[in-house]
């Protein structure tokens, strides 16, 4: 109990005091996952459209499948990210095993399931009726698209939400591609875990807060910009 | 304008629209009118390349625009919807979209909302958010949406269905001028038979996917083609029976007994149905009470409804009646549940139908 107490009272004294280790890993943190989670977005947005205004065969079938993978285990990721960029890996000579781009890589893979699956149910609320206005209008397949994705964008913005926290909390992918290097791969997860087995507890709860308090601000904004 | 040529629309096992034809004038006004579920909408959003046909054809000015399906076709038509449908964005936003689409400078954009937000009534809503309208503001919204793009024709699908007495006085008058002033081409669905001959040139009376009737409001309210055309346009009053005898144009007709007397050009032993407005049913105490009249017919009163300034009459006299009085005339005359009556209209006042139609 008492070390619960004095961790937290370490955890507070090094983040009032901006400990240099402690921002640095926050904010490395923060940028791959915000990265990944843009790329993420970037790719998911445009195939989740395409895919909930086209008619294909097994269409519901892709759904399913895409929606199971919102369990998609982190150290699978890992794992196959691995398999892709380790040396004797068909993108080995890329050498990203052990960089942040590399973790880029798996994070945006581990989440872009999440992103797409989402996508399609926002799209999917959207009122017939919005999608009939816009065909009248006149509008070109770009412009039906455009503007449908503008019309869920609130709901687009809550899975892109979701999707980073999915991204900014994980750690198998995290510690197998990134290997945890101290100044070049650690994140907050990896630091969590490592700093918890060498028995700095109150290193790890003031990361855990840390990551906590990621999560609200990024929240807070999302509901800011909603209600607007 | 526009043809349309037999179409048909199948929806599974269901024949929502079967072989409906018409052709619209260039500038005219024309209503579908019919019941909810007579395919109505369906035709509309057929036109607006909403939907495909299974048969048939439409063209517009000759180009058959499901062959075509181009977006030049497309965007020479609007469309209103029942239900108002606004985008999550200002007013300016929604009604500057189909010019955004047509790729308009912005200043020509500015212009052209300002000036529909006028024509609406909307003037100064530029910067409102078009979620928080009312009903009424937003179906003006989606008309405005649609009249910046300048459409040679307009097509309204029931589009003061979802709205309070005020908000339709002040869209009917709205698509009135757009129609009078800035001759757009109008086809307007409604189940409201009243409006339609209050804003049409022509209307359609649509019954189970095709036209049992076109023709202008008067044509359809005093000689309706069919039974259920007559039913629609609210003649109550259906007499089935046989011609008897013909003398000079007036036939007399034994409906189960009792005789009427109409004018028809059928000859005697044709089977037909009269069409009787109860408005053309006068009611008095005495026979005397209508000397000049062909038919007086002595009965009683069976049940007695107020409807708002009129009383509505069912009376047994030997066939079924429904007449309609004023409820001063009904007090005056003192008529109760049960009274002996005597009703009586003019042969002139009848629509004869063949039976077989």
């Amino acid at each position: 109990m008492n070390e619960i107490v004095s961790g937290f009272l370490t955890a507070l004294h090094l983040i009032i005091t901006l400990d240099p280790e402690v921002i640095e890993i926050s904010i490395r943190s923060i940028v791959i996952s915000l990265t990944a989670t843009l790329i993420g977005a970037l790719i998911a947005i445009p195939i989740g459209a395409t895919i909930t205004f086209s008619e294909f065969p097994g269409k519901r079938g892709l759904v399913s499948f895409i929606q199971t993978l919102y369990a998609l285990p982190t150290v699978l990721v890992g794992l196959f990210v691995f398999l892709l960029i380790s040396r004797a890996g068909p993108f080995g000579f890329l050498r990203l095993l052990f960089t942040p781009e590399g973790m880029i890589i798996a994070q945006t893979i581990l989440i872009l399931p999440i992103l797409i699956g989402l996508t399609i149910s926002a799209l999917s609320n959207i009122d017939p009726m919005i999608r009939d206005t816009l065909h009248s209008l006149g509008a070109t397949r770009i412009q039906f698209l455009r503007s449908i994705v503008s019309e869920a964008r609130y709901a687009i913005m809550a899975a892109v939400v979701l999707g980073f926290g999915r991204a900014i909390s994980e750690v198998g992918a995290a510690i197998m591609i990134g290997g945890n290097i101290k100044g070049h791969t650690r994140v907050l997860t990896t630091a969590i875990s490592l700093e918890t087995s060498m028995g700095n507890i109150s290193v790890s709860i003031a990361l855990g807060i840390i990551l906590l308090l990621i999560a609200l601000v990024i929240n807070l904004l999302l509901a800011i910009v909603q209600n607007r | 304008m526009l043809r349309i040529d037999g179409i048909s629309k199948r929806f599974g096992e269901t024949d929502v629209l079967s072989g409906i034809s018409a052709d619209i004038e260039q500038g005219e006004f024309f209503t579908i009118i019919g019941p909810s579920g007579a395919g109505k909408s369906t035709l509309l959003r057929l036109i607006n390349l909403l939907d495909t046909p299974t048969g048939g054809s439409i063209s517009l000015d000759g180009i058959s625009i499901h062959s075509d399906r181009s977006l030049e076709v497309r965007r020479r038509m609007g469309m209103v919807f029942q239900k108002p449908a606004v985008f999550k964005s200002t007013v300016y936003e929604n009604i500057a979209l189909g010019l955004r689409f047509r790729h308009e400078p912005e200043s020509r954009i500015k212009e052209k909302v300002s000036e529909s937000l006028d024509l609406v009534q909307l003037g100064g809503f530029e910067g409102r958010k078009a979620v928080t309208l009312s009903g009424g503001e937003m179906q003006r919204v989606a008309i405005a949406r649609v009249m910046v793009t300048d459409p040679d024709l307009l097509l309204l699908d029931e589009p003061t269905a979802n709205l309070d007495p005020v908000s339709v006085g002040v869209i009917e008058d709205l698509i009135i001028r757009i129609n009078r002033e800035f001759g757009t081409t109008i086809i307007m669905s409604t189940h409201d038979m009243f409006q339609g001959q209050r804003l049409a040139h022509r209307m359609g009376v649509m019954v189970d996917g095709t036209f049992a009737q076109i023709g202008t409001s008067r044509e359809i309210f005093t000689t309706p083609h069919d039974r259920y055309v007559a039913r629609f346009v609210g003649i109550e009053n259906l007499i089935d029976g046989i011609i008897s005898s013909t003398d000079g144009g007036i036939a007399t007709i034994d409906a189960g007994g009792v005789k009427v007397q109409v004018v028809t050009p059928l000859s005697a032993g044709n089977r037909v149905t009269v069409c009787l407005r109860p408005e053309d049913i006068a009611v008095g105490l005495h026979p005397d009470h209508a000397e000049s009249v062909r038919n007086v017919l002595q009965g009683t009163v069976v049940s007695i409804t107020a409807m708002g300034p009129l009383t509505r009459l069912t009376l047994d006299c030997g066939i079924r009646l429904v007449a309609v009085v004023t409820w001063k005339a009904a007090e005056e005359l003192g008529i109760e549940d049960g009274s002996t009556i005597s009703a009586s209209f003019k042969a002139t006042a009848a629509h004869v139908l063949p039976l077989s139609r």
